[in-house]
C-alpha cells in the first residue's frame, strides 16, 4: 500500500513523515522546503507500507516544477493524508475539497494544533469530521502529540462520493464548513507578530536584514573559528600529526606508500595542507578544515530556516532579483547553494519557469562558493589578510549581480513576479535544528570524504606518472599568460573537477602571492562546476542547460581571471 | 509606473475615495478592503486562488517595498507578498 502525505505547502508534511517512517528528512519553515517526494516505509500499520512524502501544493493545477511532482504523484497513491494546517484553515480545505473529488481514501492530519490556542483559533473537530466525510485528527508533528492517533485512524480513511466541481462551487463548499466550525475570538497581536509585519516594510525591514545577516555571519565565523582553535587544530596537531611521524619513521621516511598515505615531509614535518597524504591532507581537509565551518554554516542556516525568516529576506531582495531575470524567492537556493551546490541547484525547481531555473542554477554553480570551499579559502587566504578575503567574497559578489544582469538580457523570456506566502515566525525547535544540522553534516561526511580520499589517490598516482607536467605545458597559455598563476596550478583546477576544497588546498604548495592566491581562489570557485554539481545540472537543466551553464562559465571565469590578474 | 499612471487616469479611483474599488498597489499600508476583481489571466487567478485570495475576500495591506517592490498583504492569517503588476490587477472596494 502506498500512502501519499499532501497538503499545502509549509504546513509540516516533513515533520510528519519523520514521524510515522523514522526516515529523516529535512523540514523548515519556509512553503518549498520538499522539492521532490520522497518514500520512506512505515511498519506502524503492521505490513510494511510505503509512505510519499509530497511536495506541497495549493491546488491540483501545478504553477512549478515542484508542484507538478505532487499534481503526478496522485496517480500512485492508495490513501492520502490529508496534512491540513489548523491556523489556515480556509485555505487549507480548498484542496482538501480538490482531494476529495478524487476517489481515494482520504484521511485528515489536522495540523499545527497548538498554534490554534494562542492565535484564538477553536475548531469544532467532529463536526469537521461529519461535513467532510473522512476522518479528521488533530496533530502536532513536531511535537509528536496526536501522532498515534492518527496511525490508529488510518485504517478508517474514507472516500465520500464527491462529484467534480468547479473552483466556486469548491469555495461554496469551504465556506459553508469553515462558518459553521470554525470560531475566532480577538487576540492580542504578539511581539513575534509586530516583529514579523516590521521585516516586511522597507523602513525597518533592511535594518532587520543587515542585523540579521550580520548576526549570521558572526555565528559562522565564532562557531567556524573556535572549533577549528579550540577542537580540531590541537587534534591534529599534537595527537594525530606525532602518530603520522611515527608511521613515517615506520615507512622509512620516503618511498610511494609514504607518500600516498603521509605525503611529503617538509623540514622534517607534516604539513597538513600541503603534504597530500591520504592520512595527513586526505582527513586533515575534511575535518580539521572543513567540518568546522560546515557545523558553523548549518548550523545557522537551520535557524535562519526555522524561524520562518528567509521568505522575508526574499520580499527585500525582490527588486535586486528581478533585474537579474529571477524574483526574490531565488535568494533561498542561493542561501543553500553557500552551502553546497546540489541541494541549491535542486531547490530552483520553486522557481516557476525554465528561464529562472537557469539563471538560478547558473549563478549559484558560478558565483556561489560552497560552504567547503570557503572554509578553505578562510583557511589558506585568512591568513594573508582579511582584506584579501573580502577581495575574493567581493569579486564573487559583483560577478553574481553582473552575471545576472546579463542572463537577464541575454535569455529569452520575462521573469514571472513574486508570489510567495510569507510563513508565520516560530520559535525553532532545538531539537528540530540539532537534528537537521545532524543530517547535513553526516550528508557532508558520506559524500565529500571519499571522494577527497579518491583524489588524493588519484592526484599521487599522476604525480608519480609525471602526468601533470604534460598537462601543465599544455594549458601554461591559460593558466599563466591569462590568469598569471604558475603553471603547476592547473593541478589544481583539474582538481576542482572532483571537489574545490582540495583543489583551493592544493594552492597552498605552490607559493602563491596574495594576489595570485585571490585569483586563485576566484578562478577555481567560477570554473567548472565540481563532479556532483556537474551530474545535478545536468539532471536538472537538461543537455542543452548544462552547456549553456558551462559556456557561460568558462567564458566568466577567463574574462574574470583575467581582469584580476591585470588588476593585481 | 505605468499601472500606478493608468490608475491615476481613471475617474474617481483615488485611494481617498472608498466607494470604487482601487487596485492593491493603490492601497495604504494598513488599509483594509474586500477584494471585488482580479483581472489578468486565469493563471494569475488560479495562483492567487491556491493563497486564499479571491473576490469576497477581505485583505489588510501590510507593506510595500519602494521602488515598484513586492507588496505584502495579510488574508486571514496568512501573509502573502505579490509582485507590484500584479498586486496592480488585484482590485479591492477600501473599507
Amino acid at each position: 500500500m502506498k500512502i501519499l502525505l499532501m497538503g499545502n505547502p509549509n504546513v509540516g508534511k516533513s515533520a510528519l513523515f519523520s514521524r510515522l517512517t523514522g526516515t529523516k528528512v529535512i523540514a523548515s519553515n519556509y512553503p518549498g522546503t520538499t522539492i521532490e517526494f520522497t518514500r520512506g516505509v512505515s511498519k506502524v500499520w503492521g505490513e510494511e507500507t510505503e509512505v510519499i512524502d509530497v511536495p506541497g501544493t495549493y491546488n491540483l493545477e501545478p504553477t512549478s516544477k515542484a508542484e507538478e511532482v505532487a499534481a503526478a504523484m496522485l496517480e500512485e497513491g492508495d490513501l492520502i493524508i490529508d496534512v491540513v494546517d489548523a491556523t489556515n484553515l480556509e485555505r487549507n480545505l480548498y484542496l482538501t475539497q480538490e482531494l476529495l473529488e478524487r476517489k481515494i481514501p482520504i484521511i485528515v492530519a489536522l495540523n499545527i494544533w497548538d498554534d490554534t490556542k494562542h492565535k484564538g483559533i477553536s475548531i469544532d473537530v467532529a463536526r469537521l469530521e461529519q461535513m467532510l466525510g473522512v476522518p479528521v485528527v488533530p496533530t502536532v508533528a513536531v511535537t509528536g502529540e496526536g501522532v498515534m492517533e492518527l496511525i490508529s485512524r488510518v485504517p478508517a480513511a474514507a472516500c465520500p462520493d464527491v462529484p467534480r466541481r468547479t473552483l466556486d462551487e469548491r469555495w461554496a463548499a469551504v465556506g459553508r464548513i469553515v462558518d459553521e466550525i470554525q470560531a475566532i475570538s480577538h487576540h492580542h497581536h504578539t511581539w513575534l507578530e509586530r516583529l514579523q509585519d516590521a521585516s516586511v516594510k522597507p523602513l525597518t525591514g533592511l535594518p532587520i536584514a543587515a542585523a540579521v545577516l550580520i548576526a549570521a555571519f558572526t555565528v559562522v565565523r565564532l562557531i567556524g573559528e573556535g572549533l577549528i582553535g579550540y577542537v580540531m587544530e590541537p587534534l591534529f596537531d599534537r595527537l594525530w600529526a606525532p602518530l603520522m611521524m611515527r608511521l613515517s619513521e615506520a615507512l622509512g621516511s620516503g618511498g610511494f606508500w609514504h607518500d600516498m598515505l603521509v605525503g611529503k615531509l617538509f623540514d622534517g614535518e607534516i604539513d597538513f595542507f600541503q603534504s597530500m597524504g591520504l592520512l595527513t591532507t586526505g582527513l586533515f581537509i575534511p575535518f580539521g578544515a572543513v567540518l568546522p565551518y560546515i557545523i558553523a554554516f548549518y548550523l545557522a542556516l537551520g535557524l535562519l530556516e526555522d524561524t520562518g525568516y528567509l521568505p522575508r529576506l526574499a520580499v527585500l531582495l525582490d527588486n535586486l532579483m528581478h533585474r537579474m531575470g529571477l524574483h526574490g524567492y531565488a535568494i533561498i537556493p542561493t542561501m543553500l547553494g553557500l552551502g553546497c551546490c546540489v541541494p541549491a541547484v535542486l531547490s530552483t525547481r520553486i522557481l516557476e519557469s525554465r528561464r529562472e531555473r537557469f539563471i538560478a542554477a547558473t549563478l549559484i554553480s558560478i558565483a556561489v562558493p560552497c560552504a567547503a570551499s570557503q572554509a578553505m579559502i578562510i583557511g589558506l587566504v585568512g591568513p594573508q589578510g582579511w582584506q584579501y578575503v573580502a577581495m575574493i567574497y567581493g569579486t564573487l559578489l559583483v560577478v553574481w549581480i553582473i552575471l545576472g544582469l546579463i542572463l537577464n538580457r541575454v535569455t529569452k523570456g520575462f521573469s514571472p513576479e513574486l508570489l510567495i506566502e510569507i510563513p508565520p515566525y516560530r520559535i525553532p525547535s532545538w531539537r528540530a535544528v540539532l537534528t537537521k544540522l545532524w543530517m547535513r553534516v553526516s550528508g557532508f561526511i558520506r559524500e565529500a570524504l571519499p571522494i577527497i580520499l579518491g583524489a588524493i589517490f588519484v592526484v599521487g598516482i599522476l604525480y608519480h606518472l609525471g602526468v601533470f607536467d604534460a598537462i601543465a605545458d599544455f594549458t601554461a597559455p591559460v593558466v599563466s599568460g591569462i590568469f598569471g598563476l604558475p603553471e603547476t596550478a592547473v593541478t589544481a583546477i583539474v582538481v576542482g573537477f572532483l571537489r574545490k576544497d582540495l583543489a583551493i588546498a592544493m594552492l597552498a604548495p605552490l607559493a602563491l602571492t596574495a594576489g595570485q592566491l585571490v585569483i586563485g581562489c576566484v578562478v577555481l570557485t567560477m570554473f567548472f562546476p565540481c563532479i556532483a554539481t556537474f551530474v545535478v545540472l545536468a539532471r536538472e537543466l537538461g543537455f542543452k542547460g548544462l552547456l549553456g551553464a558551462i559556456g557561460v562559465m568558462l567564458v566568466a571565469t577567463l574574462v574574470v581571471g583575467g581582469l584580476l590578474n591585470l588588476a593585481l | 509606473m505605468r499601472n500606478a499612471r493608468r490608475g491615476r487616469q481613471l475617474p474617481g479611483t483615488g485611494p481617498s475615495d472608498s466607494d470604487t474599488p482601487i487596485s492593491v498597489h493603490q492601497m495604504r499600508a494598513g488599509q483594509s478592503g474586500t477584494v471585488v476583481q482580479v483581472s489578468g489571466g486565469p493563471g494569475l487567478a488560479a495562483r492567487l486562488n491556491g493563497l486564499g485570495i479571491r473576490p469576497g475576500k477581505r485583505i489588510t495591506k501590510v507593506s510595500s517595498m519602494f521602488m515598484r517592490g513586492p507588496v505584502t498583504i495579510r488574508v486571514d492569517r496568512t501573509q502573502a507578498a505579490i509582485g507590484h503588476g500584479m498586486a496592480a490587477k488585484i482590485f479591492v472596494k477600501v473599507d
